[in-house]
């Protein structure tokens, strides 16, 4: 056959192709049959799992329901929420404080459920603050940030907050490598001598969630990007993905991209630990903070820690082991046997799986390809259970379901892949619209994946929904795994960015939640627990307003003897002990947000009156049909004037 | 580089005129892949680049048979490198008539992949004996002669286009990635 012919034939064929293209567009043959049953939560009935989603570069936590894409809530985590007064009123301040003073943002990336046993336990929900090195605590009987813990010499807080099979720990590993040590004010150009990685490990106490860093681990000087606990017969070792083998400190882009192999580096943490109760850790001064919310006072506190306890894995080779993967790899899997690490190499056009226990033996016998300024980097070959060829392109994240099966996320493809753990195989895939990042199966990174869907999160959403101008909506989209096949069920918008996403089943905390904080139990130095105990007390410029809510009025509600400059606390208590009636307030001109008040709650707002008047306030929350009656005023007279501190909710002065 | 590449837009606008979308079943529509998105404004992505040339209708032709027509469309970065018409019809006789057998797709994969760097390369980052880590793993070497003329594993480019999701360079000769060990 000519050549010419051969052409003509392929123009043919790609002109068949381009027509194709210009077909209408809209619904394609395919359909899906009975996805809305399979999504419809009737009105009144729960939803079978929430789904934890972080928001990205909202800072905040959304919640949704599965399978109907119903949003519940939006936890303030690491961003001031004005909604809410989250970094607005006095009490919540501190939790935003850190060395570098009050950062009213951040970015957070993954969530992370506690687990006992390697399964969903229920109690805490951990997230990662990716800019300004953070680890936070969610209560999920509050929904409430709980806690917030700083992490020193770190770059950046990506690898983090996975947690070990019991959570005795969350990690922190930090995405950008930096000089650490005394001298930090170093060339960028001496990367190589002077950049350090660093993995912090944080304890968990057991009983109440609270935080603590532990050690350290000093790391070669690359970029850390994702992780995961061993569990089952590799509980005791984590697993962190690393890019930038290459040390480069400038377009990554095109130079941390050179080599064909980055690394897993495998940290036996059960070593490390012998390590520090034999004394080894240095102690390092370093600062960050410490901030815990207190139920019962209804307030934050913030505290700097001065000291770090640091083991650099250089002089303890057998803590930590690089294991050779294709190449800039981000997810690094751990399956729910523990046996078995996926690599997703997000260059890669193969996707290693690497066996716990081969890695084991190849310690053992020394089984080495070389090693890394004095690690021990272990044979490719040696580790490798196997190699799933040609998965897609741009693997990113594999989650599990308890039938054996993965699923992995690929970028560039824009699909899942479902495969076989064991045999490798792959079982089948589907699109997704558009360009996933991770994804989640319930329960996907326990040792008792509770599976039933799957659901990918989606970076670019173009032609899926409504047009809003340049930015569109990022998106989630649900799919069934209780068949062969993946099946579409449903699309539905997040909010900010959503990154990783973690699923429990309702039933694991829905009876758990709390529904009112006990007044008699409110112990805010500021409370009035009680419409007697209402008042106003002046300390030079301060004045306090020991303020009441109940439906449906404020106490006190008329204000007398505020000068203009002075710093007025609205310290407002709600005394409901209802479900569901928190009561809200705002002040006109505050430079400030509002406040919402949990029944039994008292928050306080800060206001600087700056001009004589009289001000109204008022309820913001909608709580009862005369909720709009809910107000009051503050007369302002101008500095240094005498007019008397007076207060009162429905006096009238004798008038009838 | 000397010139730009002129990209006639044609056959995108005949695409233009799409009727709206009828929804009469109950049932979800999944949609097309990303390439299908409807978008006359954007900056042409990589994919658009190569439909809107007139010399590379085989390499269509090829990512179609391929499936990595969405893929592309993707928010990348790439770098590809476009063999152009001229380029494939200097393959063997049939060569691409095979490779574009629904059998063959692997190999036409690999060799697509090989023309793929994921990563946005712009003319001026091109330094003389640079390699690349393609798509497939498989490294191509870029040489930049004295007069500045660019080329890739021995493959002149002849042109360069950038793209809204990358660049596109234009070769006068298919690459073909070494053999499997």
């Amino acid at each position: 056959m000519k050549i010419s012919r051969i052409i003509l034939l392929v123009s043919i064929a790609s002109l068949l192709i381009v027509l194709n293209s210009c077909k209408p567009k809209g619904p394609v043959g395919v359909t899906t049959g009975d996805a809305a049953s399979k999504v419809y939560v009737a009105p009144g009935q729960y939803d079978e799992f929430y789904n934890f989603v972080s928001g990205g570069f909202n800072g905040q936590m959304a919640v949704y329901g599965l399978p109907s894409g119903r949003l519940f809530r939006n936890i303030p985590v690491f961003s001031e929420d004005p909604m809410s007064g989250w970094g607005y009123s006095e009490e919540t301040k501190p939790m935003l404080m850190t060395s570098h003073g009050y950062i009213p943002w951040d970015d957070l990336h993954h969530p992370a459920l506690s687990t006992t046993k390697g399964e969903h336990d229920g109690r805490w929900l951990f997230g990662n603050a990716n800019n300004t090195p953070r680890v936070a605590r969610i209560d999920l009987t509050t929904f409430r940030t709980a806690e917030i813990i700083e992490i020193p010499n770190s770059g950046g807080n990506h690898s983090s907050p996975f947690i070990t099979e019991n959570t005795e720990y969350v990690v922190a590993g930090t995405r950008f490598s930096i000089p650490l040590g005394d001298n930090r004010d170093v060339p960028i150009s001496s990367y190589k001598e002077n950049f350090k990685g660093s993995i912090s490990f944080i304890k968990v106490n057991p009983e109440t969630g609270r935080m603590n860093i532990e050690f350290q681990l000093r790391t070669p000087g690359f970029n850390y990007d994702l992780s995961r606990a061993g569990k089952g017969p590799s509980h005791g070792w984590f697993f962190f993905s690393c890019y930038n083998t290459e040390q480069a400190y400038t377009l990554l882009e095109v130079n941390a991209s050179r080599n064909d192999k980055d690394f897993i580096m495998a940290v036996n943490w059960k070593k490390a630990e012998e390590y520090l109760a034999q004394g080894k850790g240095k102690k390092e001064k370093v600062k960050y903070a410490h901030n815990v919310y207190d139920e019962r006072t209804h307030s934050a506190t913030s505290k700097m820690i001065e000291e770090v306890t640091v083991l650099d894995v250089m002089e303890f080779p057998d803590i930590v082991y690089f294991i050779p993967c294709p190449k800039s790899p981000h997810g690094c899997d751990v399956d729910p046997s523990g046996e078995f690490i996926v690599g997703s190499g997000k260059l890669a056009a193969v996707m290693p799986v690497f066996s716990f226990g081969k890695i084991q033996t190849a310690i053992t016998n020394k089984d080495y390809e070389g090693d890394f300024d004095g690690i021990p980097v272990i044979r490719y070959e040696s580790a490798l259970h196997g190699e799933v060829k040609k998965p897609g392109l741009g693997p990113l994240h594999t989650e599990f379901d308890a039938k054996g099966n993965a699923y992995t996320s690929f970028f560039v493809s824009s699909e899942i892949v479902k495969w076989n753990v064991k045999t490798l195989e792959i079982l089948d895939r589907v699109p997704t619209y558009y360009s996933i990042g991770h994804l989640c199966v319930p329960g996907g990174p326990t040792a008792k994946p509770h599976g039933k869907y799957v659901i990918a999160y989606n970076k670019i959403t173009k032609d899926r929904y409504l047009p809003t101008g340049p930015e569109l909506t990022q998106s989630a989209q649900l799919y069934s795994i209780e068949g062969d096949k993946m099946q579409l069920l449903l699309d539905f918008p997040t909010i900010g960015e959503p990154h990783y996403a973690e699923a429990l089943p309702a039933s694991l905390i829905k009876d758990k939640s709390v529904k009112i904080y006990p007044i008699e139990h409110n112990e805010h130095p500021y409370a009035a627990k009680g419409e007697k105990m209402a008042r106003v007390e002046r300390k030079g410029n301060d004045v306090h307003v020991y303020m009441t809510a109940i439906r449906s009025h404020l106490t006190p509600d008329n204000i007398e003897g505020i000068r203009v400059g002075d710093n007025v606390y609205f310290h407002v208590t709600n005394l409901e002990q209802d479900w569901d009636v928190p009561h809200g307030f705002a002040i006109k001109g505050a430079t400030n947000a509002e406040i919402l008040i949990m029944p039994g709650e008292t928050q306080t707002l800060l206001w600087k009156p700056l001009t004589p008047g009289v001000v109204p306030f008022y309820c913001t929350d909608f709580c009862s049909a005369l909720h709009q009656e809910m107000q009051g005023y503050a007369r302002v007279s101008p500095a240094g004037s005498n007019t008397p501190l007076k207060f009162s909710t429905g006096d009238t002065g004798g008038q009838k | 580089m000397k010139y730009l590449l002129v990209i006639p837009l044609l056959l995108l606008l005949a695409c233009g005129q799409q009727q709206p979308a009828s929804q009469e079943t109950a049932s979800a529509p999944l949609g097309g892949g990303q390439s299908t998105v409807k978008d006359e404004t954007s900056k042409p992505d990589v994919v658009r680049i190569a439909v809107n040339s007139n010399v590379h209708k085989t390499l269509v032709a090829a990512l179609q048979a391929a499936e990595y027509v969405d893929a592309l469309s993707n928010a990348g970065p790439f770098t590809v490198f476009a063999p152009t018409d001229d380029a494939f019809a200097k393959l063997p006789t049939g060569t691409v008539e095979n490779l574009v057998k629904p059998e063959n797709k692997e190999t036409l994969q690999n060799i697509l992949e090989y023309h793929v760097y994921v990563g946005n390369i712009r003319e001026e980052q091109i330094r003389d004996g640079m390699t690349l880590n393609q798509v497939n793993l498989d490294n191509v070497t870029l040489n930049v002669s004295a007069d500045g003329k660019i080329t890739i594993n021995g493959a002149n480019v002849i042109g360069s286009v950038s793209a809204s999701n990358g660049t596109v360079y234009v070769i006068d000769t298919v690459l073909l990635p070494p053999d499997k060990k």
